[in-house]
């Protein structure tokens, strides 16, 4: 076989029976920098914003690199009609952190428990969560995009000001880039490590049951011997 | 046959005789184009070029003379970036006019709406040009301001009693420790009413030192009592002669009329040398006199962003006939102008405004001569020490009429010379007269980045010059003043570039951009705005009667006033109308100008609170908008204000949008 190691000797530190429960518990702990950095960042880029105006979006909060950038996002924002960002009017700001917490029980719960269907469970739980973020979040830059005041100054016919869910887009005069941010992509580390968790303990436990086998082989071999 | 003979020869000496004419004057057009726009052969285009979007690599500050206020321009390009206000009153950004900073321009006199301002003095550390505050000097009613450098305006004024005519200063000490102020003219001491040509009798000429604190602020910590002598320029020690200051003077003959003739009589005048730290013992053993004075100390807060003014009432005041050791007179020379300390600190150059030679005393030589106690004379209990004894050289046949002098980092020195109109480069320790540079025209000051601190950055001299005749367009009697560029990093100086400067450019600082930029502010932060009057958001904008006065407490974001629709003001009303801008972001600043107002608009920076007094004298319905293009709904940032007549018994009223009260 062309990938069967000679005794598993090389494979065989990354088959270390903790792997898979250290990998799970640090994809658990690793959601918790959804808390200390921004998951996400949209910049507006225009000749006479050369530094770019960048809104980050938080589990908790939405912010900027200056404590006034929400400010002056609508102030943008105003003169197209947008909606003013409002962070309190935002409901799954309040809500996701729980969600977050909870996960991060899950996940402890799961690397104590040691178990590979819990950690291919959680990655699994993990992946729906951040489609249905994601989503969550095109339907709020939708709204933004596209809910727009009947008396706003400026009025273009069929425009839309939905920034991109993921990369760039030119929304009239500015370049609007919208990327995952430090923790999103955390999050994202944390879902690859639930994985591998899974994967590492499958390997471990089937190389495990392979040996309790040829074992229980032996043992019969010999008693019958 | 012979006259034909005899007339072609001649006509071919017409005609060559013609063309080495016309030879002749294209080659001196030619040579006068090029000795008055410099080297362009050499591409100093290219040098002063900084492309569109690109930075300049150093800043200089310039006074604006007569203007009362200091410049502030990009080298080596030239572009100017703006005029601070310090002490004039400037309608363009309500400086002088708004009630917060009405009490920046308060002196003993009361209000005072102009000075002439003339030493631009960077705030130094261990020697160096640090970048935290620049200092200049108001000429005529005598003060000091400080420019706080991360927002580029005027922080505070300090006035000094017991001077006329604040000309030697500011000129700081090697850490910041004082910026000095000498009085050009000699005044009664104390002030009063006397003979004018009971000068000699009844005059003094006073020095003041003005202690620098942590953040910049400004007390005056003593005052030298001195003969009335004209105090000229200023510049203190570094390194070894760190703590002396030396002061040139003229009119030694203490003369009080017609002076050009009668005081330049004395073949030497003296160059002041005041032992500050003497001094600071002095004051510490309670030598000083404490003497009624009034003087204005003017500061501004940045976060109530208005100005206090205090009058400060006594000043401490030191003899030297009382304090042995605090002052030496250097004998100079035919009226020394400016008294400029090399890098070293060693050398002090008296440039001898009335003659062709500079001389320079020696540190060193001078506390020899005081240690000998060889003295010439005494004046007034002040040694006048032996001029063969303190002198170390003399530049001589330089040029006529040396001014002022600025040092490079390799060990030159470079003199300005009005009345030649030139630059010239020498040698410090062999004297010798290295290079000269033509000037257009009359040069007064000259500068060079850090060219009087312990470290020169320069690789550029800037000539400050105070005729331009016709080296512009011309723009009626009244011409621009200008300054220019050379480039004096090789061995031979060139000229770069004209530019033209507002008032008259006195003395000029220079500083390389990187000292200053980070430290500079975008915006204030409006949760430290602690202005009395603020409105921290549209939900606080309201309007208030206390009798005959009314407070406005208004906001502004783009691209709206709030409230916008005013009603209940009556004729003979004084209406504070007080302006918070709530942008948080860089360069929106919003305007402020209601019709027939007596007074400027408001330019109010994001974060700023401004109060403009208006005081409606008809009734009727008065507009008033956005002055500053801050957005594309502009022009649409606009209000009335209804003024009704004064037995009207309109209720105060006040909205925006919806005409709905915005309570």
């Amino acid at each position: 076989m062309k990938y069967k190691l000679k005794n598993n000797d090389a494979l065989s530190p990354l088959l270390w029976r903790g792997w898979g429960r250290l990998f799970m518990t640090l994809a658990a702990l690793g959601l918790l920098t959804l808390f200390l950095f921004p998951m996400w960042r949209i910049t507006l880029i225009a000749p006479q914003y050369p530094q770019g105006v960048t809104m980050h979006i938080w589990i908790n909060k939405i912010g900027g690199e200056s404590k006034s950038t929400i400010q002056n996002i609508n102030i943008l924002n105003h003169y197209v009609g947008m909606k003013y960002i409002e962070p309190d009017a935002i409901p799954e700001l309040k809500y996701f952190p729980y969600i977050i917490v909870g996960m991060v029980v899950l996940g402890l719960g799961a690397a104590f428990s040691n178990r590979r269907q819990l950690f291919l469970a959680w990655g699994i739980l993990m992946v729906l969560l951040a489609a249905a973020g994601i989503y969550d979040f095109y339907l709020w830059e939708y709204d933004y995009g596209h809910s727009l005041s009947a008396t706003a100054p400026i009025k273009i016919p069929g425009a839309s000001f939905q920034p991109p869910l993921i990369g760039s887009k030119l929304i009239l005069n500015f370049t609007a880039i919208s990327m995952p941010h430090i923790s999103g992509y955390l999050a994202g580390l944390s879902i690859f490590l639930a994985f591998a968790a899974w994967w590492l303990k499958s390997k471990f436990d089937k190389k495990h049951e392979k040996t309790a086998a040829a074992n229980t082989a032996a043992h019969r071999l010999s008693t019958i011997a | 046959m012979k006259s034909h003979h005899g007339i072609l020869p001649f006509i071919c000496f017409l005609l060559a005789v013609t063309g080495l004419f016309f030879l002749t004057s294209c080659g001196n057009e030619g040579a006068t184009n090029q000795g008055s726009q410099g080297a362009l052969g050499n591409d100093a285009a290219s040098q002063v070029y900084v492309a569109p979007g690109e930075y300049d690599e150093f800043y200089a500050f310039m006074s604006g003379g007569f203007s009362g206020q200091i410049s502030v321009y990009g080298l080596p390009s030239g572009r100017q970036f703006k005029v601070i206000p310090v002490f004039s009153v400037d309608p363009e950004k309500g400086y002088g006019f708004n009630e917060e900073t009405k009490p920046m321009l308060n002196t003993s006199h009361g209000f005072v709406p102009w000075d002439d301002a003339h030493h631009p003095e960077l705030s130094q550390t261990k020697g160096e040009t640090d970048g935290r505050w620049i200092f200049i000097n108001g000429n005529n009613t005598p003060r000091i301001a400080r420019i706080d450098l991360t927002t580029f305006e005027t922080a505070e004024i300090i006035e000094i009693p017991n001077s006329g005519g604040n000309h030697s200063s500011p000129f700081t000490t090697e850490n910041t420790e004082y910026v000095v102020a000498g009085t050009r003219f000699g005044v009664p001491y104390p002030q009063s009413d006397v003979a004018i040509n009971s000068y000699a009798e009844n005059f003094k000429g006073m020095l003041t030192y003005v202690k620098i604190g942590k953040e910049g602020e400004m007390d005056i910590a003593f005052q030298v009592l001195l003969p009335a002598f004209d105090y000229d320029l200023a510049h203190s020690g570094k390194g070894n002669s760190h703590g002396w200051t030396f002061f040139t003077t003229y009119n030694t003959e203490e003369k009080n009329s017609l002076l050009e003739v009668s005081a330049s009589q004395n073949d030497k005048d003296f160059i002041a040398a005041v032992n500050w730290k003497k001094a600071e013992e002095y004051l510490a053993q309670g030598k000083f006199k404490e003497v009624p004075a009034n003087y204005a100390h003017n500061v501004y807060n940045e976060k109530t962003h208005s100005a206090t003014s205090t009058m400060m009432k006594t000043v401490k005041v030191l003899t030297p006939a009382d304090c042995p050791g605090l002052v030496y007179f250097l004998p100079t020379p035919k009226s020394p102008h400016g008294v400029d300390v090399d890098p070293t600190g060693e050398y002090i150059i008296g440039n001898g405004k009335l003659s062709a030679d500079l001389t320079v005393h020696s540190f060193t030589k001078m506390i020899a001569a005081i240690e000998a106690g060889s003295f010439e004379t005494t004046i007034a209990g002040i040694p006048v020490l032996k001029f063969d004894e303190v002198v170390a050289g003399v530049v001589k046949d330089a040029g006529l009429g040396p001014l002022h002098t600025e040092f490079d980092a390799n060990g030159n020195a470079y003199t300005s010379f009005f009345i030649t109109s030139e630059v010239v480069k020498w040698r410090v320790g062999t004297w010798e007269v290295l290079d000269k540079a033509a000037t257009f025209y009359s040069i007064g000051h000259l500068m060079i980045p850090g060219g009087d601190s312990k470290k020169p950055q320069g690789k550029y001299l800037v000539a400050l010059n105070k005729i331009t005749k016709d080296r512009y367009l011309p723009t009626g009697p009244e011409l621009c003043h200008a300054a220019q560029l050379y480039d004096i990093s090789g061995d031979k100086m060139k000229l770069l570039l004209d530019f033209p400067t507002i008032g008259e450019p006195h003395y000029a600082q220079g500083i390389s951009a990187d000292r200053i930029t980070p430290n500079v502010k975008k915006f204030y932060a409006i949760e430290e705005n602690e202005h009395p009057f603020k409105a921290l958001g549209e939900k606080d904008t309201r309007v208030e009667r206390q009798g005959n006065t009314v407070h406005i407490y208004m906001t502004s974001i783009r691209s709206h006033f709030a409230p916008d629709n005013i009603e209940g003001v009556k004729v003979g009303d004084k209406v504070y109308i007080h302006l918070t801008n709530l942008e948080q972001d860089w360069d929106v600043p919003h305007g402020l100008a209601v019709m027939g107002a007596n007074t400027a608009e408001l330019l109010v920076m994001p974060g700023q609170t401004e109060t403009m007094l208006w005081e409606p004298t008809a009734e009727g319905v008065y507009p008033f908008y956005c002055t500053d293009f801050c957005s594309a709904l502009h022009q649409e940032m606009q209000g009335y204000i209804r003024v009704s007549p004064q037995s009207s018994s309109i209720a105060l009223k006040w909205s925006l949008g919806e005409e709905e009260p915005v309570q």
